[in-house]
């Protein structure tokens, strides 16, 4: 009677010390500029070199520049982190897909597609949304600085077992509603603490008729309700997502490791500390409003009225209203908008690319838009470029940029300006996350590319 | 190694604010660091200063309140968003010792007890009483005893219990981390991994 969460927790606990505080073992640590080089510095400190090099992946993402990626980065800074990253693989023997080598990317995006990450495994980054990697039916969560550091001397972190949550999606999802909005509708219902000390597992037939890249969505953004992580128990769609990627068992070894990944699923009896259960039919394309990816309404609706918020949080819904310009009961409908960002973690691989695409196709981007069209991975861009989804693009106005984490978080100089709307793909909408004064409309690939052509908020035709 | 803590007796830095994310504690563009000092003061930087550095009327806090405080209370949903650890550095590096919410973000909540820096969850009612109290008078002290597991309003009779794990009560009493017990079980984990092939 165990959730298929519990099966793999418990079968990588090395050891229980007090109080339920675990010694779990990692399988695989990915690595990039931001949150590791603090770790390194630590273990060199301690005396201590790192103990599994062969399980940790180093890809730069956050800072890298999305154009002229065979230039040198103009900010020195983001270069010094680069050079200790690259450093840091070299003298402890790590992988590293470099900067403009064919397997460079997002660590999210590009975990996956190598066939790095596996059902079964366990998996962590200096970076939230590592949850991501829970599509393929992996235990996969951020950690800080200190836990990559903990990884880098031991391939073990200290970690408290969550509780477990299903979160049960079932029924038809209406024409033109995509993952994103899935889980912008469920946030908007459990709010941004809503999962906070659960893992959550995605299920239902709703999920099972998704995509691997579309769950990848879904479980990227468990985080944004506070989760630790989420997954979704691997299925023929993971397996034919995975067989053949580079990194993925080959052979007899290929047919030995689906025999145990078709095992990864809950008891029927499972017992969950929670359940939650959604109504496929009930989703919508959704926008966000304020200043947190709770904040979410479905395109057609209007921002909640005063009245409707909850009393203790009204000071901080007019803060966020305040800063995003908005009034309260307001619809979303034809609110202008000056840039897009379709990319990150959450939407900028190959089926969010060519779901924009298969939009603007025929069309035009408007005029007084900015669009910004930053594929995941070296991958992703090659794809692209090859499905002619990039010439689509270019002759419905818009570039497609090298890839990177961009606009999501603007540490790369992709910046929106004070006080610009901007429409994106991404995960986060909090103040400043994209530029200071920035103002963050959180949406799926489908709204992006409708707004984009329109220059407003707009319901995609489909 | 971090800091030891025991009792903590200080004034707080108020902050009346529901789900404050790790992006507003420390802004992504200050993280371009490789080492884990001089975040204190990017600590809140978009809203303690304006676009020209100077620092903002409109912050809750006065600026002797903040640098003098070693206890900085916030509305519920604390240190949620990014798992950037230099959010738990930034506070700890502006001087603050206990950060006292009703609820924590569980990543922010590790990084903290990863720095010696302690999250106190208090019950909705006392997390108001607290700012009430402060409101009044900014002078008021909170005292907080790691090993009694109680914070205290000073000057009334009001104390809760919080939660700590027995784990991490006993690091930050003693001043200990995670990694070099890690380090030391290198054999035990060698072991499970030899086991499990």
């Amino acid at each position: 009677m165990n959730t298929l969460f519990d099966k793999i927790w418990d079968a990588h606990t090395v050891k229980t010390i007090a109080e339920g505080t675990c010694v779990l073992y990692i399988d695989r640590q990915y690595i990039h500029e931001v949150t590791s080089p603090q770790a390194f510095a630590g273990i060199k400190k301690r005396g201590v070199g790192v103990f599994r090099p062969s399980q940790i992946t180093a890809s730069p993402d956050h800072n890298v520049p999305t154009l002229n990626q065979h230039l040198p980065p103009t900010d020195l800074l983001s270069v010094s982190q680069l050079e200790a990253l690259a450093t840091n693989c070299r003298e402890n023997d790590i992988e590293i897909f470099a900067v403009g080598t064919p397997r460079n990317g997002i660590v999210h995006v590009v975990g996956p597609e190598t066939g790095l990450t596996q059902p079964g495994m366990t998996i962590v980054c200096g970076d939230s949304h590592t949850s991501t990697h829970g599509a393929m039916g992996a235990v996969a969560f951020g950690v800080g600085t200190s836990e990559v550091e903990m990884v880098l001397a031991s391939q073990c972190i200290m970690q408290t077992k969550p509780r477990s949550m299903r979160i049960n999606i079932d029924g038809e999802l209406k024409k033109g509603v995509c993952s994103k909005d899935i889980i912008l509708h469920i946030i908007s219902r459990l709010g941004t603490g809503g999962g906070t000390g659960y893992f959550v597992e995605f299920a239902g037939s709703a999920i099972r008729s998704l995509s691997m890249e579309a769950r990848m969505t879904i479980c990227n953004m468990s985080i944004e309700m506070g989760a630790r992580g989420g997954m979704i128990a691997p299925d023929e769609v993971t397996f034919e997502y995975l067989r053949g990627r580079e990194f993925a068992p080959k052979g007899q070894e290929w047919d030995a490791a689906v025999e145990r990944w078709k095992m990864l699923k809950s008891d029927d009896d499972a017992i969950f500390d929670r359940e939650e259960y959604f109504c496929a039919s009930d989703i919508e394309p959704m926008v966000t409003y304020g200043t947190n990816p709770g904040m979410g309404v479905p395109v057609n609706g209007h921002i909640p009225h005063i009245d409707e918020v909850e009393e203790s949080s009204r000071a901080s819904f007019e803060k966020a209203l305040d800063y995003m310009g908005f009034a309260s009961g307001e619809p979303m409908v034809g609110k202008k908008i000056d840039y897009v960002f379709l990319g990150s973690c959450t939407n900028g691989r190959i089926e969010d690319l060519r779901l924009f695409a298969s939009y603007v196709k025929g069309r035009r981007k408007h005029p007084k838009v900015t669009a910004w069209i930053v594929p995941g991975s070296r991958q992703v861009a090659r794809m692209a470029r090859e499905e002619g989804i990039e010439e689509t693009l270019r002759e419905a106005g818009f570039e497609m940029r090298e890839p990177g984490c961009s606009a999501c978080l603007a540490m790369n100089g992709d910046t929106i300006p004070q006080g610009a709307y901007c429409l994106s793909t991404s995960n986060r909408n909090f103040e400043g996350r994209q530029g200071v004064g920035a103002r963050t409309i959180l949406c799926g690939p489908l709204v992006a590319a409708a707004a984009a052509i329109e220059g407003v908020i707009t319901i995609p035709e489909v | 190694m971090i800091e030891k803590f025991s009792t903590l007796y200080s004034t707080a830095a108020a902050l009346e604010i529901e789900n404050i994310d790790t992006d507003q504690i420390i802004p992504a563009r200050f993280l371009k660091a490789t080492t884990r000092e001089g975040f204190g003061e990017k600590a809140f930087y978009d809203w303690r200063y304006d676009d020209k550095g100077k620092i903002r009327e409109d912050f809750p806090v006065e600026e002797d309140r903040w640098s003098s405080s070693k206890i900085l209370v916030a509305g519920k949903n604390f240190g949620c968003g990014s798992s950037r650890e230099h959010a738990a550095w930034a506070i700890y590096g502006a001087g603050f010792r206990v950060v006292v919410s009703s609820f924590f973000a569980d990543i922010f909540r590790n990084n903290a007890l990863n720095n010696g820096l302690l999250p106190v969850r208090v019950s909705d009612d006392f997390l108001n009483a607290i700012f009430e109290r402060v409101k009044s008078n900014p002078d008021t002290r909170l005292i907080v005893n790691l090993e009694e597991q109680t914070i205290k309003i000073e000057g009334t009779d009001m104390c809760e219990e919080f939660e700590v794990s027995a784990y991490k009560k006993e690091c930050l009493i003693n001043g200990y981390d995670d990694i070099d017990y890690l380090v030391s079980i290198r054999d035990e984990i060698e072991k499970y991994e030899n086991d499990r092939k």
